[in-house]
């Protein structure tokens, strides 16, 4: 268990990522969290059982994950920041509930500090629940999602999914691995920050009818063509978020490079590793930040200036599809995974770039 | 003893008589007509003896019963 | 001269949309009881609903005041949280016996082991109405449904689930009451059951959950009054009314 924990005077802190990921929804605002046990994030429920009654707010050990998503669900729905966190199989105990909370518009942030699947797999690191994140439950919905690739993001971006999530009334996911679960780094805590949206009204939200009819959180719509126009009007919502939130990161990436990494979240901070050491290389790496909304035009644009795209992923190929998408000549796309909690070495990727680039002229 | 009267909101009648059987004055009756939604729907009788006594109301699943009281006031 | 005073009339906390119950169904009486109560109690812009999965699902229409929707089965789920984030509301989750006994059974076990403060009215009716009137946890043995045309024999199907009694153990749990709405005098009583589950909230005594014994005559193949006579005769029978649990 933790014992007494120094809370540095300065802004400072040397960190777990789990624990950031708690101290990051404490300074966001959030005062209600529910969560289950499940390694690799075990630490988020163990730390925020402490800091969330600091902060005054409610903290409950559901039950099951099931329970989880459905507490964050009515705390939303009561106009409150809810998040609840889990790994790989927990999440998939939430579809359900995600489903609701994006047809009923209702905010929240899930964490998923994914874990080698399928089934009960491993609490190794992994990238396999890509898939689930961004083609999600039943429903044509989206969640945004956002993938930390260091421990200052897996702070800053649960600050940003609270806002998104109260921004866009939708459920937002920030999708992490056992590694960044567990890494510690030193990040700098945004005490004062004010988060943009935190006391933004929500009159939609069920406070009891004071002065005004029932109000109704709902995605049930029966009458014929009223969930068409529901589904209508979530799209029109999820492209003014592909308009506005797409995020992503250019690193070394410059007019001459003739070879373009695609990668997120642990993987790319491997892949900056290759490309430090592999000098020979004219290289860069572009890392998507919000897996969806997907910067497929960034990626189209950078693809036709080089002559390979690497995509590297810890899975079997799932970022691989969008990338596809976005790349107009796919026979340029080189795809190299390692799954089941199997994590590459820069060593094995700089491999796997070299043999596919030998002679200039390849 | 009180008298009374009752008005049965029609167009929320479901036509499912549990009224009927729990007057004690048989003060109604399941009528010919039928409301907007095509369900039977019974009637006040309106023999006088209604005390509104408001069993018929409890029983109502639908609250489609309204209770009236008819109090007597002396002409002042 | 006589002057009309009206002694009742639909209460103000219903909508005007009629319910969409069949004729004599048990959820109509227990909306209407409820509204009176939120009525009487003065707490219409206080109150907030839970609906479930099943007939029900559409209680926001009938209800004026706040009412969310909840996935099947995780209705005292949403109250739970509603009911942490607005302490001083009165939440309440309405459940059928499918969305509590069945699919929701380690949501209410849970929630009532937690002690929410919060009030449960749970709707039993022995079988899923809103589906077409399949077997549920509730149906009692030999009783025929569109899943167990042959009578629910225990050998395949177990045994219907007492859940009153499933839950008196729970020291989080402080009110439990069955009853039925087969006559004026036992409405006048499920609403007085009601009333307190409301009331222990209002005063945070914690969890209290009313099991209403009620009518569903269209998946029970009976008219309206046979069907309350059923509940008098076999219903009543294997899920005794009363209160098993009333702590201050």
């Amino acid at each position: 268990m933790l014992g007494k924990t120094i809370k540095m005077p300065q802004e400072t802190v040397f960190i777990k990522g789990n624990h950031a990921i708690v101290e990051a929804a404490i300074d966001a605002g959030c005062r209600f969290y529910a969560g289950y046990p499940i390694t690799p994030q075990n630490e988020i429920p163990e730390y925020m059982s402490k800091r969330m009654p600091e902060a005054g707010g409610t903290f409950i050990q559901a039950e099951s994950e099931l329970i989880s998503i459905n507490l964050v669900f009515g705390a939303g729905a009561a106009g409150a920041r809810a998040m609840t966190t889990s790994s790989s199989p927990g999440i998939s105990l939430m579809q359900e509930g995600i489903s609701y909370m994006a047809g009923c518009e209702v905010p929240g942030v899930i964490v998923n500090i994914q874990r080698g699947g399928p089934g009960l797999g491993n609490i190794a690191p992994s990238q396999s629940d890509y898939y689930q994140a961004v083609k999600p439950g039943h429903g044509d919905f989206h969640s945004i999602v956002l993938a930390p690739h260091n421990i200052q993001e897996m702070y800053d971006y649960t600050v940003k999914a609270f806002d998104l999530a109260d921004k866009y009334r939708i459920p937002v996911i920030v999708l992490s691995d056992g590694l960044l679960g567990q890494l510690m780094e030193n990040i700098t805590l945004k005490k004062d920050q004010e988060t943009e949206y935190l006391d933004m009204p929500k009159d939609w939200a069920l406070t009891g009818a004071k002065g005004r009819d029932g109000q109704r959180i709902l995605s049930l719509l029966m009458r014929p063509g009223a969930l068409e126009k529901h589904n209508e009007h979530l799209r029109e919502k999820h492209r003014t978020i592909c308009d506005n939130e797409i995020q992503y990161e250019c690193f070394s990436i410059d007019d001459d490079i003739d070879c373009l990494i695609v990668a997120f979240g642990t993987v790319a901070r491997i892949s900056k590793g290759v490309i430090n050491i592999a000098k020979d290389m004219r290289i860069g790496l572009f890392r998507p930040i919000t897996l969806w909304p997907f910067p497929y035009m960034k990626i189209n644009e950078l693809s036709k200036r080089v002559k390979k795209v690497f995509v590297f992923e810890m899975n079997y190929g799932q970022m691989l599809d969008d990338v596809k998408i976005a790349v107009e000549n796919s026979d340029k796309i080189e795809f190299y995974g390692r799954t089941g909690g199997g994590i590459p070495t820069q060593e094995e990727l700089y491999q796997f770039i070299k043999a596919r680039t030998k002679g200039r002229g390849y | 003893m009180k008298k009374g009267k009752i008005r049965i909101l029609v167009d929320r009648c479901k036509g499912c008589a549990l009224c009927i059987d729990e007057c004690r004055y048989k003060e109604i009756k399941m009528s010919k007509k039928l409301n907007n939604h095509g369900y039977n729907v019974p009637e006040f009788l309106g023999k006088g003896q209604c005390t509104a006594c408001k069993l018929c109301s409890i029983i109502c699943p639908e609250a489609a019963i309204e209770i009236i009281e008819l109090v007597e006031v002396e002409q002042c | 001269m006589v002057i009309e005073k009206i002694i009742y009339k639909k209460p103000e906390s219903l909508t005007d949309c009629n319910f969409t119950y069949c004729s004599g169904c048990g959820h109509s009486t227990v909306h209407k009881l409820i509204a009176e109560l939120v009525d009487e109690l003065g707490i219409r812009e206080k109150t907030i609903a839970v609906a479930p999965v099943g007939c029900a699902v559409f209680a926001y229409d009938f209800w004026n005041f706040d009412v969310s929707e909840a996935p099947h089965g995780r209705t005292p789920v949403v109250a739970t949280a509603i009911k942490r984030i607005h302490p001083d509301n009165v939440v309440f989750s309405y459940q059928g016996d499918g969305d509590l006994v069945s699919i929701g059974l380690a949501e209410i076990m849970h929630t009532a082991n937690r002690g929410e403060n919060i009030s449960v009215i749970f709707i039993n009716n022995t079988n899923y109405g809103m589906t077409g009137g399949q077997m549920a946890p509730t149906t009692l043995l030999n009783q025929v449904t569109t899943t167990s045309p042959m009578g629910r024999n225990s050998k395949n199907y177990g045994y219907p689930i007492k859940m009153i009694e499933l839950l008196v153990s729970l020291q989080g749990v402080k009110y439990l009451e069955r009853v039925k709405i087969t006559s004026p005098a036992s409405i006048l009583k499920a609403k007085k059951a009601i009333k307190k589950a409301f009331l222990n909230q209002i005063n945070g005594t914690g969890f209290s959950m009313v099991e209403v014994l009620s009518a569903c005559p269209e998946s029970w193949k009976k008219t309206p009054r046979e069907a309350i006579k059923w509940i008098d005769e076999e219903v009543s029978a294997y899920y005794p009314v009363g209160k098993i649990k009333d702590i201050e």
